[in-house]
């Protein structure tokens, strides 16, 4: 009994001792105390928080690098892709383009059926001119049908498959296309070379031949439809020892730039071979 | 059943051939993977099917050519034979062979191919073929020889692993 009054008493003066205390410096008499106790908390409350983060942030900084580089290489990857796509949008400009510039010529020129095809590669010998096209007999390709652009005449279906075709180029050494000139209405052979280069054979020495003048295809001999464009005079060689006069001709199509080009399939090739005069024996 | 990758290897060179290479012109030359193909091919030490590769490529190029087809079946041909003998001359030195079988092979196959387009009338001077078309050509040969061989020669150690290690 005496202890539990002797505990009560010590509780009681306690929460007295405290309670004065609290009122004491809520009255403001402990304020210089209390501003010192204050900043040496927070002074120590500063110091952990600091030590905290710099942990904190050493401990998840990895973590950061790491989505970090994951971003990265979503970024990269998603560049990449649309680069690709801007590739592929450039390629089907180029080729809306050209298709559009063969449709003007297909308009402009409607007594010929074309056929459009894409060139797939080049004969394997550099011998010869040759290309190859993704359109064949399935698309009703044949031999002997004359290969055209929008900018004039480039050759000749020379053999056929059922998926496609090869061509025999007008640069090849080869070819040889019979021509006109335009304004002058002479009639010429064009031949191709090994360089790739064409010019005009056969051509009599009493004619005169300038440069400039435009060349198109005759149609003499039933190879090709007549007045193909075919290309311009660049220069005549004449000498006065020799038969015939020679012109170089810069050919309309650029042979190395070729993409997509147009078969004439209403054109057949007349065969005179058996019309030409043989040698008696 | 494994030397029938010699089908899916050769067509894939063929289009490598006309879609790629021969765009690539030095002058009127330009270079002739298959035959790079085949030359390095012939010189691997445990392939014993060069000469199946040899008339698989000639009549694929032959195909699509319009070259004559016995022209770069002829040229192969003779091309390995040479390849075959050399082969066992200078082991040692792989790459020089492989130089040596690119120049004999190349000068072989394109002066078939002159010579048989002249017979058949087409007018290539000879000069001009040689400065224009062989020797850029060749050139053009020598170049993709070192890359082309060791791709083969990687191809055949894969395809003959029990062989090579033996």
């Amino acid at each position: 009994m005496k202890d539990f009054f002797s505990r009560s008493l010590q509780t009681t003066i306690i929460f007295l001792v405290v309670g004065g205390i609290l009122a004491l410096a809520l009255g403001g008499y402990f304020s210089s105390a209390s501003d010192w106790f204050g900043g040496s908390v927070v002074s120590v409350q500063s110091w952990v928080a600091t030590r905290y983060q710099a942990i904190q942030s050493f401990l998840t900084a990895p973590q950061d690098v790491a989505t970090l580089r994951n971003r990265n290489a979503e970024l990269e990857s998603e560049l990449a892709r649309l680069q690709t796509q801007v590739i592929e949008l450039q390629q089907q400009v180029t080729e809306t383009q050209i298709l559009s510039a063969l449709v003007d010529f297909s308009r402009a020129n409607p007594e010929n059926t074309y056929k459009a095809a894409a060139v797939i590669g080049r004969d394997p010998s550099p011998f010869l001119h040759y290309i190859i096209i993704n359109r064949g007999s399935n698309d009703g390709i044949r031999r002997g049908m004359p290969v055209v652009t929008n900018q004039g005449l480039i050759g000749r279906v020379d053999a056929v498959i059922s998926n496609g075709a090869r061509v025999m180029l007008i640069t090849d050494p080869a070819s040889q296309v019979n021509v006109r000139l335009q304004n002058s209405k002479i009639e010429a052979m064009l031949s191709g070379s090994v360089t790739g280069n064409l010019s005009l054979d056969m051509v009599s020495q009493d004619v005169t031949i300038e440069s400039g003048d435009v060349v198109l295809t005759s149609g003499l001999g039933g190879g090709y439809p007549p007045d193909l464009l075919v290309g311009q005079v660049l220069n005549v060689r004449k000498r006065d020892y020799e038969l015939f006069q020679q012109a170089s001709v810069q050919p309309v199509v650029d042979f190395t730039q070729l993409q997509i080009v147009l078969v004439i399939t209403n054109f057949r090739p007349v065969d005179i071979s058996p019309l030409l005069p043989t040698q008696a024996p | 059943m494994k030397d029938l990758i010699a089908f899916p290897v050769l067509a894939l060179v063929l289009i490598l051939q006309t879609a790629v290479v021969g765009h690539i012109t030095l002058l009127s030359g330009y270079g002739d993977i298959m035959l790079v193909t085949l030359a390095a091919w012939a010189l691997q030490k445990n392939v014993a099917t060069a000469w199946h590769w040899a008339i698989l490529g000639g009549l694929l190029v032959g195909f699509v050519s319009g070259i004559p087809w016995g022209v770069p079946l002829i040229g192969y041909l003779l091309m390995v034979a040479i390849a075959r003998l050399l082969q066992r001359r200078v082991w040692q030195a792989p790459i020089l062979a492989m130089f040596a079988i690119t120049l004999l092979g190349t000068l072989l196959v394109n002066l078939l191919s002159l010579m048989t387009l002249r017979l058949l009338g087409d007018p290539l001077p000879i000069a001009d073929s040689f400065s224009l078309i062989i020797l850029p050509s060749l050139f053009l040969n020598l170049l993709l020889a070192v890359p082309v061989y060791l791709l083969i020669r990687d191809l055949a150690r894969w395809i003959y692993p029990m062989e090579e290690e033996a």
